[in-house]
């Protein structure tokens, strides 16, 4: 009998908040995964982090800076953590950290350390402030948009947009605007946070509809399942969604991927208009944090893209439950002061 | 009248459409038009049956089947030429 191999995978995301990342929910994944055995480190930003204290996540926890140190002596931390705690791969879950991960592909490699992100190119050419050209090579609808780099811009807005009008971080964020006071409170909100440009996009009417794909860099779109948000919360964050049936969402995923052959694990954020036509809002270039809903329904597209990564064949999944719904909670843990001054001091958990 | 091939209809009353995720709950009047319709029946044949089953005058049968198959076509609960 073959025995099972061993990985040790670090991953990020860790905050379990009711802006929560996907770094949990991608554990739940890999952990529940009969085809290896795991260890699972936890880089995490902050000490307060809630995925660095729930039991049996993480077996161990390091404290990273933030990218914006930049990439020299983030990476340095990552390799002083590898040479302590040898890393087979690392699975980044945040999109404000992606391109330093992105572009450390060779050193990362040389390290041995294992990532399955997609291209610079593909990332960039998803960016919010591109959707208009993505739409157009890909063939696919996107409201307009435009983006915006001073607030001097905001009045001539209404030569290309009607009110409302949503105003969008290049990461996050994403509010409805009635009037260009709003659109400058909105500009200057979002700047301040995300920093520049901020997206102006034209407000298309309908329900949005969500997929999280994996793409295996050759055009096969291993896993896909569609969602749709039941209840959101204040953040704008799902609270609780349902898997859809929706074959033309699905065959418009698959399309893209043969196109533009994305590799990881993705986002797609549609609209869907009362006329039954989609829209492409957002991609988000990782995995969601509704993955585990995927992972119940059927896909585990945590434990896909970990085989991919250390190099196995994983065959395309198409069946999934529809119907099946999450419905997330929160949950007080009880933590010790000794593990929090042990993260604060030493860095590590 | 034809409901869409994949609603799912349960022994309550309660409608999933797996397409685009709304459900609905129906009273015991819906359910029983629902198993009409799902069975096959025309609207004509749904009214026969209603009338012949059920102590109900026509014309307010007419009015509620009405009201029934607008919310049924509104919800996009119905097949529609283009989906045949």
């Amino acid at each position: 009998m073959m025995s099972k191999p061993s990985y040790t995978i670090a991953i990020t995301g860790l905050s379990n908040t009711d802006n929560p990342g996907p770094g949990i929910p991608v554990v739940r994944g890999i952990r529940e995964s009969d085809k290896f055995n795991v260890r699972i480190i936890g880089l995490a930003y902050e000490n307060m982090e809630p995925g660095i204290y729930m039991p049996e996540a993480l077996d161990k926890t390091y404290l990273i800076p933030y990218p914006s140190v930049g990439i020299g002596p983030f990476m340095d931390r990552i390799l002083e953590i590898h040479a302590k705690d040898p890393i087979d791969l690392i699975i980044p879950n945040l999109d404000a950290e992606l391109y330093t991960f992105m572009k450390s592909a060779n050193l990362l490699k040389e390290n041995n350390i294992k990532t399955y992100l997609p291209s610079i190119e593909q990332f960039e050419e998803r960016q919010k402030g591109e959707l208009n050209s993505f739409g157009k090579k890909y063939g696919l609808k996107v409201p307009f948009s435009k983006s915006l780099t001073s607030v001097n811009d905001v009045p001539a807005l209404k030569e290309d947009f009607e009110y409302p009008l949503l105003v969008k971080g290049k990461f996050y964020d994403a509010y409805i605007a009635y009037n260009s006071e709003q659109v400058i409170n909105h500009f200057n909100k979002i700047s301040a946070k995300w920093g520049l440009p901020v997206i102006i996009q034209e407000f298309i009417r309908g329900t949005e509809v969500n997929v999280v794909a994996l793409g295996d860099g050759n055009g096969e779109t291993i896993a896909a399942v569609p969602m749709r948000k039941q209840y959101i919360n204040d953040k704008g964050k799902a609270w609780s969604g349902i898997t859809l049936g929706d074959k033309k969402l699905l065959q418009i995923t698959r399309e893209l991927f043969q196109k533009n052959k994305w590799k990881g694990g993705m986002e797609l954020e549609m609209i869907k208009t009362n006329q039954g036509e989609y829209f492409l809002i957002e991609i988000n270039p990782r995995i969601p944090a509704w993955v585990y809903l995927a992972v119940g329904a059927g896909q585990n597209i945590p434990e896909a893209l970990v085989l991919l990564a250390m190099g196995e064949k994983v065959s395309p999944m198409s069946e999934y439950e529809v119907g099946k719904m999450f419905i997330r909670y929160s949950y007080d843990l009880i933590g010790n002061i000794s593990d929090f001054e042990k993260l604060s001091i030493s860095g590590e958990l | 009248m034809r409901l869409k091939d994949n609603i799912a209809v349960s022994e309550s009353g309660f409608l999933f459409d797996p397409n685009s995720g709304e459900s609905f709950s129906v009273n015991s009047t819906g359910k029983e038009l629902l198993r009409l319709i799902s069975k096959g029946l025309s609207a004509e044949e749904i009214e026969s049956t209603i009338l012949e089953e059920y102590e109900v005058d026509k014309k307010t049968l007419y009015r509620y089947m009405d009201d029934f198959s607008h919310t049924l076509r509104r919800f996009n609960l119905l097949e529609t030429e283009d989906d045949e």
